[in-house]
């Protein structure tokens, strides 16, 4: 019983004692998670800016662009000025990355086709074989 | 029948194949250089061991500047440092205007480093928060980025410079001042 309360009281204790971070600075962090999460870090490219040890600068610039009243396309864009598309985690989908978002569809599309053109064919050819018999 | 066949199959693969070809001829780790061309960003950083000292882009209007991003932990920034030095004691009696910007570095390992390496003919401009390096898109050291008299940026080396580099930039660009 004894050790079930002191494992309560320290759970307790650290969230008690947790800075208190106003409203506005939680939804900053927040956008600076967002806009961070979809910008590649240019040392530890596996990684996005929010997640990269090695980004903290970069986060850094993300805060004091939004704190300077830019939105978060705004900082997103000025990324890629310096960096290009490359800087994006999620290619945009114009010139020639809209093949990456249109061609598995064409291709599934494609394969539907295929399967629908095929099935009639096989079909066809049974019953045909069916009736000589 | 199967000549039609063989152009639908051709019509689905030709594509599909060049598209394939075309991504195997990329590298996706390989940083697009796109600051050359480009105006290069204003800075007014503090000159290290130069108490009150620092130096704002716009005051070098007209003239050639090199700016190269280095740090002490950086291993290929010692092979670099002779070429940088000569070059610097080249083209600065000839108003090239050189910079060495401290990156992710403490002042007290820089100083030790360049003290180790017999010195440096050039100041150090400090950027501790990194807003200089990430305004003209550094990634890595060692970088080195040459501004012509325009002000727009004409070279973004990323990786080593040379010797051959430095002249063949450095060179054509006085060519122009002298005009």
């Amino acid at each position: 019983m004894i050790g079930k309360l002191l494992l309560i009281a320290s759970l307790l204790v650290p969230q008690a004692s947790a800075p208190k971070t106003s409203p506005s600075d939680s939804l900053l962090e927040a956008q600076v998670r967002e806009v961070g999460s979809k910008l590649r870090c240019p040392t530890c490219q596996g990684l996005s800016v929010a997640a990269s040890p090695a980004a903290l600068d970069m986060r850094n610039v993300i805060r004091t662009q939004l704190k300077a009243g830019k939105t978060p396309e705004e900082v997103e864009a000025y990324f890629v000025s310096k960096y290009g598309g490359w800087i994006l985690l999620r290619p945009e989908a114009r010139g020639f990355n809209l093949a990456l978002y249109v061609l598995p569809g064409l291709m599934v599309l494609g394969g539907a086709v295929l399967v629908v053109v095929l099935a009639r064919k096989w079909s066809r050819a049974g019953a045909g074989e069916v009736i000589d018999q | 029948m199967n000549w039609k066949r063989s152009l639908i199959g051709a019509a689905i693969a030709i594509p599909v194949v060049t598209l394939l070809a075309y991504g195997l001829t990329q590298d996706p780790r390989e940083l697009p250089n796109m600051m050359p061309g480009k105006p290069a960003p204003e800075f007014a950083l503090p000159v290290m061991d130069a108490e009150n000292d620092s130096i704002r882009l716009s005051d070098l209007r007209g003239e050639v500047v090199v700016l190269n991003f280095w740090a002490s932990w950086c291993v290929a920034c010692r092979s670099e440092h002779s070429i940088l030095y000569d070059a610097a004691a080249r083209y600065q009696p000839r108003g090239v205007r050189f910079y060495g910007v401290l990156y992710k570095d403490a002042t007290g390992f820089a100083r030790d480093w360049i003290a180790r390496m017999g010195g440096q003919n050039y100041p150090n401009l400090l950027d501790p928060a990194s807003h200089m390096a990430i305004d003209y898109a550094v990634s890595a050291v060692p970088e080195t980025v040459i501004i012509g008299p325009d002000g727009k940026i004409a070279h973004k080396q990323m990786g080593v410079v040379t010797d051959s580099l430095m002249r063949v930039k450095l060179d054509s660009l006085l060519a122009v001042v002298d005009k």
